[in-house]
């Protein structure tokens, strides 16, 4: 279309629609209070006053999950031990093409993937990158997993922490694309698969004759009850969504086995060791799990986890 | 048909800016912010947003027992002081930076898992200036493996 062709009127209405149409684009899809959507985007703006009292009543509220990285962490803390067997085999990357799938498995790959790495499994790292790698290339995320980042991972196989830092900087790419291209449902639906994955390869860890009540791998899994508030919350963000809706039918149906589970915890007390400068958060959690409740955990993970790596 | 053109680039550039906002937050937090956090390694996790002095913003997240965490609020240069409190889930304060000279990083520890509220606040510049200033504002953790 020739521009010298439309008459002044009608482009002016075309700017107007297309400025309209970008600006709606850019929405942070953030929870905000207030009635402005106002996000001042540049260091220093000269602003009416009507404005300044807009913008200080927007509230960002952030939901943070484990990262599949600390999720491993976890698990190795809690003295989990490595088990290839209950990791999503590498081969399966050629089922996943939906973006739900190729989203929930990049969030497993990841997660399995730092597992790997912090048992100093060599090949399966590089095998797990790879994977991961070719989920993120499904969903367009441009660069988070590029040729550099695989050569710097094999040139550094055996140094651990910085293939941790590789790890960490593959999994803050991927975020951040998403929370750039407005694409905040994938990227929850991602750490979703992560968070998933770490459950399923704890309940599998976890011995059948073990002593639920002194057990630190079933604490951990216990303390998922209050990670699930969060998983709930980054969901119903983002539920105008339709594959984070049948995500959250998953994550309700374990919210009911979860809800069966008591914790009670007393006050918090800081104390600051002068010398390290780092502070103890003490405070007592106390229990209350049945056998039978820990079995119907396991077997609903198990469900979830296979529904969504098959 | 000039001032049309010009209509049409200022209002484009207009529009682009929160993309460019991101983009730079994203460089800065990965850049600036992450080095911080050392010895104690990056979760990940990107949680960063462009403030306005005046504005606060508030982190949910579950912190594990056994695990060494690094909390550190990098803001832009520009900004002023970023005043933040750790909370639990009843909003006790467990920890306040104003009464550690606005500190931007926390290291702790935890005897058993909870989960706690990061909550902070850009201040307001000081005199009365005409100027409202913005800037990227990330929330970093750090993990590090206890020795415990």
């Amino acid at each position: 279309m020739d521009i010298k062709f439309l008459n002044c009127k009608t482009l002016f209405v075309l700017t107007i629609v297309f400025s309209v149409t970008l600006l709606m684009g850019c929405s942070s899809g953030k929870d905000k209070q207030g009635d402005s959507e106002t996000v001042v985007t540049v260091d220093s703006l000269e602003i009416d006053q009507q404005l300044i009292q807009d913008v200080k009543a927007v509230k960002e509220i952030f939901y943070s999950l484990p990262s599949p990285l600390e999720t491993a962490m976890i698990l190795k803390q809690a003295g989990a031990k490595y088990n290839e067997e209950l990791m999503n085999p590498t081969e399966n990357v050629t089922n996943y093409v939906t973006n739900k799938s190729m989203a929930l498995n990049l969030g497993i790959y990841t997660t399995d993937l730092s597992y790997a790495s912090l048992f100093d499994q060599t090949q399966a790292t590089i095998n797990y990158m790879n994977a991961a790698k070719k989920m993120a290339e499904g969903l367009g995320i441009l660069n988070a997993i590029d040729e550099e980042i695989i050569e710097r991972l094999e040139a550094n196989i055996n140094n651990r922490d910085v293939i941790m830092d590789i790890i960490s900087e593959t999994i803050m790419n991927s975020s951040s694309f998403f929370e750039e291209n407005d694409r905040q449902a994938m990227s929850t639906i991602v750490l979703v698969g992560g968070w998933i994955e770490g459950l399923y390869i704890a309940t599998n860890l976890v011995g059948r004759d073990a002593d639920l009540s002194n057990n630190e791998l079933v604490n951990r899994i216990v303390d998922q009850k209050m990670t699930l508030n969060t998983v709930v919350s980054l969901l119903q963000e983002n539920m105008d969504n339709e594959d984070v809706a049948t995500v959250m039918t998953n994550v309700n149906e374990l919210k009911a086995i979860f809800d069966k589970i008591e914790i009670t915890t007393s006050k918090i007390e800081p104390v600051t060791d002068e010398e390290t400068n780092v502070t103890t958060l003490k405070s007592k959690t106390s229990v209350s799990m049945s056998p039978k409740t820990y079995k119907e955990l396991k077997e609903k993970v198990k469900v979830i986890r296979n529904n969504f790596t098959l | 048909m000039k001032k049309i053109y010009q209509i049409l680039i200022v209002l484009t550039v207009l529009a682009l800016l929160p993309f460019s906002g991101n983009s730079q937050c994203k460089s800065f937090a990965k850049k600036v912010c992450k080095s911080e956090l050392m010895p104690y390694i990056h979760d990940g996790n990107y949680n960063a947003a462009i403030l306005t002095e005046g504005e606060d913003a508030e982190l949910y997240k579950t912190f594990y027992a056994g695990q060494n965490y690094r909390i550190f609020i990098c803001g832009s240069d520009a900004l002023p002081e970023i005043e933040f409190q750790v909370l639990d889930v009843n909003r006790n304060v467990l920890y306040d930076n104003r009464k550690a000279n606005y500190s931007r990083l926390w290291d702790f520890k935890l005897e058993s898992s909870q989960q706690l509220i990061i909550s902070l606040r850009v201040k307001n510049s000081e005199g009365e200036s005409e100027e409202l200033v913005s800037g990227c504002v990330a929330i970093m953790f750090g993990i590090k493996e206890s020795n415990d």
